[in-house]
């Protein structure tokens, strides 16, 4: 059976509708899955359509790299840990990265083969390819950094920005003489370029500002989806690219935000080790010293409380404590204890890590709550526990005019009655800022592994709490 | 209207759906949303089959297409599956 070209583009029409209901249903928890379903028939549209199409005449190659295709996402995708999410999402970003790259390569030869190159179609070919091999590398080093395969420090040397500006004017200049002379030289040569300009682009970022990162590449593999749709005349891709780009580029804004950086801040410049010096509020309030409590003071504190609001972060992923924090949950809630979880954005290594790892552990998704929803909430806090994150609470991002992360919109854990830190030393956060909160009268800070310190308090409720 | 202009149309409306639509996704779901669009950019795997199942398609061109169609279907199986297991641990309170 072989479909018209009319019937193809009825059946891409349907395709890209139901992809846009997708993304829909990610509106609330009820309405997703229904929506991935949706997503799935789409792709399977998508697909049959294609292979019942006039272009498509002989299937060896492909039924044998969809098969094994499928096998492998299979075998993944069932077998990731819900923490490794970050990794996987990185790895599978720079497979569309790739098969952009391979499928604009594959166009040029059968076209040059054809003899019906021309100038507009190249150029949106270099377009095609320098996206895909950009959003490939970039992803490769970004997986290799979540993963633990290198180091998740930022990786810095002088003249890195005029390195990288010289690679990408080299890049796009081979891309333009391409255009013109149709020379393979200068297609393979930008090729090579764009690849090592992914690369040299993430290298310098940290691990903590991975969520942009991942978000950045995520909008970079739809835009080169998208210029691949613009090399075949293929609407569907590019429908399906400016969906793709566009939500990474949105997730990205709302990351560089809730950091109060710019996204130029956060690929250019990354935290120095600038300090506020002695006469900043830190400072001063550092000669005080901190108070460091036991698990019993805790749950001494916790057992009667009215309220307690849990802020996990990356730390929490790291010691795996979610379902520790699950079962202490449930003790609290059978003594009447209301319990709250406060997700700041940027909480974890990719946007919503989280709720994801929260979910994880089965705690219900209306307990965990949004910084803006949940701020107000502090202050009728009895305890606020601080398992495994720092920046997202430091009040100097409020009070410091000279702190570095000054204007970043923060949980106001200091704004509740009791505050315990759970933190393996004293070293400060990500962005290398001491915390204003470890030195507040009311906060506590609890030395130790977070996992075990909750299963402490875990087996200090068990045996009848305080 | 040159068949180019019309992809341009498409390609700028297509980003105000996409603007509109995710700005309505809850932030309690974009891990999700980050593996659903992976899934979904899979779509890439269209061009990779228009380029290997060309009838006349030369040697090299095959390779890179097949290559293309192995990396895009794991995109779109382990994609779409990864997404569904996300989803499928988000509950309500069920007491």
């Amino acid at each position: 059976m072989e479909i018209s070209a009319n019937t193809q583009s009825i059946a891409y029409l349907i395709s890209a509708v139901l992809f846009i209901l997708a993304l829909k249903g990610l509106t609330h928890p009820a309405s997703a899955r229904r929506g991935n379903y949706l997503g799935m028939i789409g792709m399977a549209i998508a697909i049959l359509a294609t292979l019942l199409g006039s272009e498509v005449q002989s299937y060896g190659f492909i039924i044998a790299g969809v098969a094994a295709g499928a096998l492998i996402g299979f075998v993944v995708a069932s077998r990731v840990e819900m923490t490794a999410m970050p990794q996987l999402v990185a790895a599978l970003h720079s497979f569309v990265g790739m098969a952009a790259v391979l499928v604009a390569i594959g166009t040029y030869l059968n076209h040059d083969a054809a003899g019906t190159l021309n100038p507009v179609m190249m150029g949106e070919l270099s377009a095609g390819i320098i996206i895909g091999a950009i959003t490939f590398s970039g992803s490769v080093v970004a997986f290799a950094k979540l993963q633990g395969l290198v180091s998740g420090a930022p990786v810095k040397f002088k003249g890195q920005h005029m390195l990288n500006a010289a690679i990408a004017v080299a890049t796009v200049l081979l891309g333009i003489h391409f255009g013109m002379t149709e020379s393979m030289t200068s297609l393979v040569l930008m090729t090579l370029l764009a690849f090592i300009l992914g690369f040299t682009l993430i290298i310098p970022i940290g691990g903590a500002d991975m969520p942009v990162i991942i978000s950045m590449l995520n909008s970079y593999s739809g835009w080169a989806a998208a210029a691949t749709g613009f090399t075949l005349g293929n609407l569907l891709l590019i429908i399906v690219g400016a969906l793709v780009g566009f939500s990474g580029a949105i997730l990205s804004f709302i990351m560089c935000r809730a950091m109060n950086r710019s996204i130029i801040n956060v690929v250019f410049g990354g935290f120095g080790s600038e300090s506020g010096g002695e006469a900043s509020a830190v400072g001063q309030a550092a000669q005080k010293g901190v108070k460091s409590a036991s698990v019993d003071d805790a749950i001494y504190w916790m057992e009667d409380a009215g309220k307690v609001i849990i802020v996990p972060g990356y730390g929490m992923a790291v010691a795996q404590a979610q379902h520790a924090l699950k079962e202490m949950m449930e003790l609290l809630e059978d003594r009447n204890v209301e319990v709250k979880f406060a997700i700041h954005p940027v909480a974890g290594r990719m946007p919503g890590h989280m709720n994801v790892l929260l979910a994880e552990a089965d705690i219900p998704y209306d307990h965990v709550q949004e910084m803006d929803e949940i701020n107000p909430e502090f202050p009728t806090a009895d305890v606020t526990l601080v398992v495994g994150a720092n920046d997202v609470v430091n009040p100097a991002a409020k009070s410091d005019s000279s702190s570095p992360i000054y204007g970043m919109p923060i949980l106001d854990a200091s704004k509740s009655r009791q505050v315990y830190f759970l933190k393996r030393s004293m070293s400060p956060g990500y962005s290398g800022v001491d915390n204003l909160l470890f030195y507040q009268d009311n906060t506590s800070l609890i030395f130790g592994d977070a996992k075990d310190t909750i299963e402490g308090m875990v087996s200090a409720l068990k045996g009848g709490g305080h | 209207m040159p068949d180019t202009l019309v992809a341009l149309y498409v390609f700028v409306l297509s980003c105000f759906i996409g603007y509109w639509v995710i700005w309505g996704v809850t932030p309690s779901l974009h891990t999700p949303l980050v593996a659903l669009t992976n899934a979904i950019s899979g779509i890439i795997i269209v061009g990779a089959l228009l380029v290997t199942g060309l009838e006349s398609v030369g040697t090299a061109a095959e390779i890179f297409g097949f290559i293309a169609v192995l990396l895009a279907s794991i995109n779109v199986f382990g994609g779409f599956l990864v997404t569904n297991r996300m989803l499928a641990m988000f509950k309500k309170k069920d007491k």
